[in-house]
């Protein structure tokens, strides 16, 4: 009898998860997942996708419209640009600079503030003090000066973007991190290792840092479509990466004196840059919802 | 509380100091400034004597200690593309940009307090739902996008608003509401969810126990509390400001500072640059300054921190 109703209790329990994980994919954002799997995708396989060049210009097709339009065919199916260049090929490339920007950015920025985000909440007084204030100093910063003021200095390129959007985004890493690992640090598996005659850096890496997963997964996710904003935005000043490489916000820039005759070439990039943006918060916010439920104010 | 003060004025001076090492150290990195300064053909001894007159044979300290000081006396020298000072080329901008500033802050506030208010009072309803995708769309519509595709449709297609440059009230609306709804998403979002917050407050319970109309318990009792945390990030919506201005007076050609960023990109014109970084450093850390001791005041637990 105690056996069948433990049995049953088993199996009610194992259901009750199986419907809980079929509640959770069913509250899945589908459509903002599409958006992503296709960004990532037309990224990374673009040049296979495609028979045009991104940069090489043929002025005999110069500003066609999308295929929809009138004077539109499949050859573009989303237009040319000024120079007759594909817009749709252009904007895949495009989006393999912004992926590849995010990776990079998120990458070091995210490395370096996890980091401080540990040292500094695990040994507290001054190190946290100098390293909060710093945060809060970068976090008040308009970002897009100071990536200007590298880019103007130092000259355009990938990396020089990279780096300056870096500089800026470790700190909030940094505050989340640090937030989180003063809640662990009082827990007793923390105060066990010590006593068990673990290093400083053994209950960093292997006791804080681990705990402190779910929440950087959220926040990477979060902090993607920022990153893909403020690169748009530096190379729409013309401080992101130079042309001819197709960028989207260089793209957007390219259009602007088109407004009046071909709308297409800025709005197209630009609806990109919104997709992918929008599709990325989706995301990232049942993520968060999913795993860590407790950042919701952050 | 006078300690205080006198600690975070110290700890602003520093964030300056750090800021220009770093200014200085990136001027170096464009290169040799005499380079700028010297035909091409010219001999050692005039490129000696030039490096001579503007101080660039000193070791980097003493330079450094010159480029504050001239910094404080507001010379930040010459401007490489117009060749004149650029003081004189900042000076004139100044007021467009504050007045385009302060015509966005007004959207801000028009559009975002009361929209905040509204979600979190009428919360799960049309509003909130509204609200929601407002502040989903100024996370994630680019800026100067946005311009662009007002400037498409009302200038293009219905041709009621000048696309460009300065002039009456109408020269105002599409810059002015480019830049101030972005921030407003984000005063909406926050003053929803401390809306909410505070509305669950014992205090509003009292308030409601002794029957107070709805709209003194909304306005007075709630409202006055969920601005707080709200006006904490003053300095980061001074900072998207001034971000958004940079595009926004891009896209519609706005003779202010954010233009002049773009043009100094342009033109690669890093003296002009460095002046306006510097500059625009000081007021964002001289209001994060005055919004902490505006805090210590109202609220004594911050100064023990």
């Amino acid at each position: 009898m105690a056996t069948t109703s433990t049995a049953l209790a088993g199996r009610t329990a194992f259901r009750e998860r199986g419907r809980q994980a079929a509640e959770t994919l069913k509250r899945a954002p589908l459509i903002p997942m599409a958006i992503i799997i296709i960004v990532v995708f037309t990224a990374t396989f673009a040049p296979l996708l495609t028979p045009h060049s991104t940069t090489q210009p043929s002025l005999a097709d110069r500003l066609t419209p999308p295929v929809w339009q009138e004077g539109g065919s499949w050859e573009n199916p989303l237009g040319t640009d000024a120079l007759g260049r594909d817009l749709a090929t252009r904007l895949m490339y495009g989006g393999r600079v912004s992926m590849l920007v995010a990776l990079f950015t998120l990458a070091i920025g995210g490395g370096i503030g996890t980091a401080i985000g540990l040292v500094s909440g695990y040994f507290g007084g001054k190190v946290d003090a100098i390293c909060m204030r710093s945060a809060d100093s970068t976090l008040a910063f308009p970002i897009i000066l100071f990536a200007i003021l590298l880019v103007v200095a130092v000259g355009p390129n990938l990396a020089n973007v990279v780096v300056a959007i870096a500089l800026v985004l470790w700190a909030r890493y940094a505050r989340v991190v640090r937030g989180e690992v003063l809640a662990l640090k009082e827990r007793d598996f923390i105060a066990r290792a010590r006593v068990a005659g673990c290093s400083h850096l053994r209950i960093l890496l292997f006791h804080l840092f681990p705990n402190t997963v779910n929440t950087l997964l959220v926040l990477l996710t979060l902090q993607v479509g920022w990153v893909i904003i403020v690169e748009a935005s530096l190379s729409f000043l013309g401080a992101g990466i130079p042309p001819p490489t197709p960028a989207w916000g260089s793209m957007v820039s390219d259009g602007r004196e088109y407004v009046d005759t071909a709308w297409w070439v800025s709005a197209i990039p630009g609806l990109a840059i919104m997709l992918t943006v929008v599709a990325f918060n989706l995301f990232g916010d049942w993520l968060r919802d999913t795993l860590d439920p407790k950042l919701r104010q952050v | 509380m006078q300690r205080y003060i006198v600690m975070r004025a110290g700890q602003s001076i520093i964030a300056l100091l750090i800021l220009s090492m770093i200014i200085f150290a990136l001027g170096r990195f464009t290169g040799d400034p005499i380079i700028l300064l010297l035909p091409q053909e010219a001999s050692q001894e005039t490129e000696d004597a030039i490096r001579a007159h503007y101080g660039l044979d000193q070791p980097w300290p003493v330079q450094y200690w010159k480029f504050i000081s001239n910094a404080a006396r507001f010379e930040f020298g010459v401007s490489i593309k117009s060749k004149r000072p650029v003081m004189d080329l900042i000076g004139p901008k100044v007021m467009n940009s504050l007045r385009l500033g302060l015509a966005g802050m007004v959207i801000t506030l028009v559009i975002g307090i009361p929209l905040g208010v509204l979600a979190a009072v009428k919360r799960d309803t049309f509003f909130d739902g509204g609200a929601k995708l407002i502040a989903i769309l100024g996370q994630s519509l680019p800026q100067f996008w946005v311009g662009i595709m007002l400037i498409q449709f009302f200038t293009v297609q219905l041709d009621l608003l000048p696309a460009a440059g300065t002039g009456g009230i109408t020269h105002y609306i599409m810059p002015a509401f480019t830049l101030g709804w972005w921030v407003a998403a984000a005063v909406m979002r926050l003053l929803r969810s401390s809306m909410l917050d505070a509305l669950d407050g014992e205090y509003i319970k009292m308030a409601r126990i002794k029957g107070l109309p709805e709209y003194r318990i909304v306005w007075k009792h709630t409202f006055k509390n969920a601005l707080i945390p709200v006006l904490t990030f003053a300095g980061t919506y001074l900072a998207t400001f001034i971000t958004g201005a940079i595009l926004v007076e891009t896209v519609f050609a706005w003779p202010g500072l954010g233009r002049l960023v773009y043009d100094s990109i342009i033109w690669r014109d890093f003296p002009v640059l460095q002046t306006l970084v510097m500059m625009i450093a000081a007021v964002v850390i001289t209001v994060n300054l005055a919004v902490d001791i505006a805090y210590a005041y109202i609220d004594p637990r911050i100064r023990y921190n």
